[in-house]
């Protein structure tokens, strides 16, 4: 195996190709000069074009409207992360209300309850890192309180993203966040619930990934 | 007539093919148009994307042992194959020191290129398609015929007898919402139960160490997120110097692709589950495939191959892929970059013909996110077939033929010869009801042309003009 490494680097090495033709501009991609409210309404209009929810809400009363919203939609549960950014607030909304959907929460790692994990789950939040406004796009960092695959196996993700974490693109949040310096895990880009056109090239929602994309957008 | 002309044939006699085709065609290059609206903003980031591509392939060496370095010191296993025996032998024996019987697989055109699933097939492993389109082809034993949407040739009504035939549990519909969601219910069950996750990576980022996956089911991150091993396969060309090369790259690839804006995920790993994470797969295996890439690597002309993202927007807009689909190509990849391709790795004497499935339009160069010359690439794949004197391309000169070289011999020899070219041209008008009625192939499905009665050479000497 390592005989393969030898062999194709050196075979690389041997032939430098010419120079490239076309050097890649220096000059970086134009950063978008958006204010607050053009990126609250790009990244809004974008990921509701996918049809995702995004809900603008106060920082005080979001979790108020996430109560009312998971007793609306019938939840039955709600996973969360209890020693996560937003769990102390959850729970002070829910207090004792037994309409409200039942809290739940795992400190194992997901072996120890996949099967739960998958079938019984009916909705799960999280926070978000931050936003990207020009693709409407929540960027994850899944950590050891909120794992990966909080926002992937679920039928339901809710997301809550603080409008100042919103980025005008891509590239500035890698420039300003120093990405280059290293990255976790997983990094994640999401916009939208999980889709597919691979029947007629039709749009149909909700295949592997969660069916519905639901955000919270702080303000 | 040959396979391949067989096939051909067979793609442009069923009407089924053609309409799916067409209908998926049209579709894939208006919403690229519409995406693209700017067309300036469009050539700058081509450009762009072109660059770092180029300047990747530069550096190729130093980046792949950068991004093996990085990989390492994250914790992700790197391993080299040269051949694709050897990739699937890699593959193979990680299954068996986890003693995995099940694979399960997000969307990897380069473990298609291993023919992985029927080598683990053959020995006990039980490979499962998770990306949609490929779920659907892998139940009827069929390849993709699109490397961005593989089951294309399909339509729903043949989509829903598929599933009634293997799902007969399932309530039959036509319904491409109900389809989805039936796929979804029986694939659930694999994610959770899979042992080994496979993929493939869009783009490795040579200084962060890190494996980019693009796409929209979230089949990808199942994969490479719930079993306990995940192992992402990629030819060696696919690294890129840096992060902040990575949005321009995918600013183009996904609305070249499908005309969206972005796709739903963009899945970045660097790195195996850490301690005190609480999911992830515990061990993550980088395989490098070469496989005839160092050797198109040397030639500074076709190295341009290599620049491909796998955008899929050269078929899309290809006159001759809308009409017979991918499977007459008999190739992993179809369409333009195909048959520039597959005839490098697989050699000339074999696939010689792809480069002539084109008519050299030039709308696959035109649309390349990555300003591959393609058209210029697939002339020179046609002269790779029948020069003299064999160059660098596996089975080059293998389809000169005797009979053509003199003809074009004679021709060049007529050409260069003002006075003999005369004295043909002017046989050639005098003797015109002498040309042949039947010119090989040419005629199958024309009338043979007939040279008119005096060249325009003449007509001009006649109305005054002179020579010069």
């Amino acid at each position: 195996m390592s005989n393969a490494r030898t062999t194709i680097l050196s075979r690389l090495t041997s032939t430098r190709p010419d120079l490239p033709q076309e050097q890649p501009v220096q000059s970086e991609q134009e950063i978008p000069a958006w204010d607050l409210d053009q990126r609250i309404e790009k990244f809004s209009s974008r990921l509701r074009s996918v049809r995702a929810d995004v809900i603008v809400a106060e920082h005080e009363i979001w979790p108020e409207k996430l109560a009312t919203l998971a007793r609306q939609r019938g939840f039955e549960n709600l996973l969360y992360a209890p020693h996560g950014p937003l769990g102390g607030q959850i729970e002070k909304a829910w207090g004792d209300n037994p309409s409200l959907p039942r809290l739940i929460s795992h400190q194992k790692e997901i072996e120890a309850w996949k099967e739960e994990l998958f079938f019984q789950i009916d909705a799960a939040i999280t926070s978000t890192r931050a936003g990207i406004a020009e693709t409407g796009s929540l960027v994850l960092w899944p950590t050891v309180d909120e794992p990966r695959s909080y926002s992937l196996v679920p039928p339901v993700h809710i997301a809550v993203l603080d409008a100042k974490d919103l980025y005008a693109s891509f590239a500035e949040l890698i420039k300003i966040e120093g990405w280059r310096r290293g990255l976790p895990s997983n990094a994640l880009l999401i916009s939208g619930p999980s889709k597919t056109a691979d029947i007629e090239q039709t749009l149909a929602y909700g295949v592997h990934g969660p069916i519905e994309l639901i955000v919270f957008l702080l303000r | 007539m040959s396979d391949f002309h067989r096939g051909v044939d067979n793609a442009l006699k069923d009407p089924q093919i053609r309409k799916n085709f067409r209908h998926a065609m049209d579709g894939l290059m208006a919403k690229r148009k519409v995406a693209f609206a700017d067309t300036r903003a469009l050539e700058q980031l081509r450009r762009l994307s072109a660059g770092i591509r180029s300047n990747a392939l530069y550096h190729l060496p130093e980046l792949l042992q950068q991004l093996e370095d990085n990989c390492l010191r994250n914790g992700i296993q790197v391993h080299w194959a040269e051949s694709i025996a050897e990739a699937n032998g890699i593959v193979l024996e990680i299954m068996r020191r986890h003693r995995a019987k099940q694979l399960i697989k997000g969307k990897s055109m380069v473990s298609e290129e291993m023919g992985l699933n029927a080598f683990l097939e053959a020995r006990g492993i039980e490979c499962l398609e998770a990306d949609l389109g490929e779920f659907i082809i892998q139940l009827v034993g069929e390849p993709p015929s699109h490397i961005i949407a593989p089951a294309i040739h399909k339509n729903r009504q043949q989509v829903a007898r598929i599933f009634k035939q293997k799902f007969p549990d399932i309530p039959y519909t036509e319904d491409i919402d109900e389809l989805t969601r039936n796929a979804r219910g029986i694939l659930r069950d694999k994610f959770y139960q899979a042992p080994v996750g496979l993929s493939g990576v869009n783009f490795a980022v040579a200084e962060t160490g890190t494996l980019c996956l693009v796409e929209n089911e979230g089949n990808g991150r199942m994969c490479t997120t719930i079993p306990p091993v995940h192992i992402a396969v990629t030819g060696i060309e696919k690294v890129v110097a840096r992060m902040s090369e990575i949005p321009p790259l995918l600013e183009v690839l996904v609305p070249s692709a499908t005309g969206q804006p972005i796709t739903t995920y963009f899945n970045m790993i660097s790195s195996p589950r850490k301690p005190g994470e609480k999911d992830g797969p515990r061990e993550v295996h980088l395989l490098l495939l070469d496989n005839g890439r160092s050797r198109i690597y040397q030639d500074p002309e076709l190295i341009a191959t290599l620049r491909c993202i796998r955008c899929g927007a050269c078929m899309n807009h290809c006159p001759i892929y809308v009409r017979i689909g991918g499977h007459p190509y008999t190739t992993t990849i179809p369409g333009p970059i195909g048959s520039v391709l597959e005839p490098q790795k697989l050699g000339l004497d074999k696939l010689g013909i792809l480069p002539t499935l084109s008519t050299l339009c030039g709308a696959c160069g035109e649309v390349c996110p990555v300003r591959i010359p393609l058209p210029k690439l697939l002339n020179r794949l046609r002269y790779e077939g029948v020069r003299e004197q064999p160059g660098g391309t596996p089975g080059s000169g293998a389809l000169r033929s005797r009979r053509d070289a003199l003809v074009w011999k004679l021709w060049s020899s007529i050409h260069s010869r003002p006075a003999f070219y005369r004295f043909v041209s002017k046989a050639a008008t005098r003797l015109r009801r002498l040309t042949p009625g039947r010119l090989g192939p040419w005629t199958r499905a024309r009338t043979a042309p007939r040279p008119a009665a005096r060249s325009l050479h003449e007509l001009a000497r006649q109305q005054g003009f002179d020579h010069e």
